[in-house]
């Protein structure tokens, strides 16, 4: 745990090709503790790879990312990050239960991957709080979308982070499941997680969101308030006075870079 | 059971069950993560293996060991590296091992295609006891690999991209399950013979899903149909003069549709009982709990 203010995620000046097409320009992105900030943008605009750069599954070609306020290659706490990837199915080519695959959250914080009485606990409270306790011992596959989305987001409860990273959790969800999400990552972000979610629209998740980060080709074209409407005010400079803003520190205003 | 007399019955016996616990034992983690045909390669790649064991007059079963050893390790570099063509690397890898297995036998003083043969399709008469041993040993890793890796394995091979930010060492995993998957072509390859082994490391995990609903229960189930048909088979072959390999691949896909022909009604009965359990508008499916106890907290 670190004081407020702090920064947990840190990016400076981050480039990322894929495929020798430059997908990351320049991008400059901080998360301070305690914070949720969204990162919004078009399809193909560099969200995803901007996430998955933070956690060192896309090869950046310049720049600095700092985890908790270590260098990213140096960084081994994985335990205190939660990671929900882009996904349509929690399912793999094998029948696996709910439990198996968000026991898989938990073997960072055991010990040879064996997990004790305390583990089994900490993934049982992680289907509480996504409400799929009851559907533990079903196989994925048997599963809504907006379920497979619980279990992905289970999964990454599991560890107990202090920091969650979700790329576009509510994407296929239903209404219902979109409001049993809204409502977990409300009760973590009361008990202290900072949270950075790729989000295509802001929907119900609106009244909890500090921070909104826009991207357009791989750059950041709006750092602050979240916009009301996304694509409508989605543009640097607009003012829209947002009533979660004040609360937090002051926006940090990172502005067009490259 | 006078089979049991022979001591050439007595090697082949455990030369069956071992490949039967081992070949879907690593054979589920390749199709979890969706390299069902991995073992196919790795055989082609073997073949060089046994090929240079009779050029060189060393063993070929520990040669093909290391051929495909060093096949595996090939293969996972290109799909670490080459991202645009992989597939076609993968092709030349596979073909040209097969061809230089071809080359080599022939090229040997000893070697004929009648040897190769004998690893193509498995030849469990001629297990000798050094092949035991071999197999043996080898069978052991695989069994400590794919147990006592099973979590880190169930992880990388269901979403490596997470089991990264879980810390784990994805690459190590990933050279792991190559190269075990290799090990286990060259224990089941006198059995079942190199051609016909990736089916054994598949169609049992394939068998066993359709009734299965865990991985635990998968892998389990997957084991015992392949020692099942193992010994099946390799009895079989005892008492009626067919090739074992072959013997038991059919008896593999037998139980495969036979198991299929099971699993509707069983999902049917499934169904009804979870309709039962969950009835039509079940507020679990998307309540949020009015009240939450302390305890339920997730998190700092
Ligand atoms: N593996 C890849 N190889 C080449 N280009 C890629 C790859 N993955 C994504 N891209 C490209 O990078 C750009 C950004 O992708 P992404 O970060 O997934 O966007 P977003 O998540 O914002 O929709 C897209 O134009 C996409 O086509
Ligand atoms: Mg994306």
């Amino acid at each position: 745990m670190g004081a407020t203010g702090e920064p947990v995620i840190s990016m400076r000046g981050i480039r990322a090709e894929l495929g020798s097409r430059p997908v990351l320009r320049g991008i400059d992105l901080t998360v301070r503790h305690g914070e949720v900030v969204a990162l919004l943008g078009a399809n193909g605009s560099g969200k995803s790879t901007a996430v998955r750069s933070v956690i060192g599954q896309v090869p950046v070609s310049a720049g600095q990312i700092e985890l908790f306020g270590t260098p990213r290659h140096r960084f081994r706490d994985w335990a205190r990050v939660g990671y929900v990837p882009q996904r349509t199915t929690a399912a793999g080519g094998v029948p696996a239960t709910v439990t198996e695959v968000v026991s898989s959250g938990r073997l960072s914080r055991a010990r040879f991957g064996m997990l004790r009485k305390a583990d089994h606990a900490a993934v049982r409270r992680a289907l509480e709080v996504v409400g799929m306790a009851d559907r533990a011992k079903d196989s994925v596959n048997a599963l809504s979308g907006g379920q497979h989305q619980r279990v992905l987001i289970a999964r990454a409860l599991a560890s107990e982070p202090d920091l969650l990273i979700m790329d576009e959790p509510m994407a296929g969800v239903d209404l219902a499941s979109q409001e049993v999400l809204a409502g977990t990552l409300r009760d973590q972000v009361a008990s202290g997680t900072t949270v950075l979610l790729v989000l295509h629209e802001l929907g119900p998740l609106e009244p909890l969101i500090d921070r909104a980060v826009v991207l357009r080709d791989g750059c950041v074209t709006h750092d602050g308030p979240p916009p009301k409407a996304v694509g409508q005010h989605a543009l640097p400079g607009h003012d829209h006075v947002h009533p979660h803003a004040a609360h937090d520190a002051e926006p940090i205003r990172t502005g067009l870079l490259s | 059971m006078d089979f049991l007399d022979y001591a050439f019955m007595q090697r082949a016996l455990l030369a069956a069950v071992l490949v039967g616990i081992t070949a879907p034992a690593i054979g589920i983690y390749l199709v979890q993560r969706r390299q069902a045909l991995m073992g196919d390669g790795i055989g082609h790649v073997a073949m060089t293996g046994v090929g240079l064991g009779f050029l060189l007059s060393w063993s070929p079963v520990w040669m093909a060991t290391i051929v495909s050893i060093l096949g595996a390790v090939l293969m996972e570099l290109i799909r670490w590296f080459g991202r645009t063509r992989g597939d076609i690397a993968l092709a030349m890898l596979f073909y040209g091992g097969m061809a230089g297995g071809v080359m080599f036998i022939n090229l040997a003083p000893t070697g004929s295609n009648a040897n190769l043969t004998s690893y193509l399709f498995g030849s469990l008469s001629t297990v000798s006891e050094s092949d035991v041993t071999a197999i043996c040993v080898l069978a052991a890793f695989v069994v400590l690999v794919t147990l006592g890796l099973r979590r880190q394995l169930f992880a990388v091979s269901q979403d490596e991209e997470f089991a990264r930010v879980t810390g784990l060492p994805v690459r190590a995993l990933n050279l792991l399950t190559a190269i075990t998957a290799a090990v286990t072509v060259t224990v089941a390859m006198r059995v079942v013979g190199l051609l016909l082994v990736s089916a054994l490391m598949v169609v049992p995990v394939a068998a066993a899903q359709q009734l299965t609903r865990s991985f635990a229960a998968t892998f389990a189930v997957a084991v015992a149909i392949g020692v099942a048909v193992t010994l099946g088979g390799t009895i079989t072959s005892y008492y009626q003069d067919v090739p074992p390999g072959a013997t038991i691949v059919l008896l593999t896909i037998g139980a495969f549709v036979v198991l299929t022909a099971l699993a509707a009604p069983l999902a049917r009965r499934r169904a009804r009982a979870l309709a039962t359990a969950h009835p039509a508008g079940d507020p679990a499916e998307c309540a949020i709990p009015a009240t939450r106890a302390a305890g339920d907290e997730v998190g700092v």
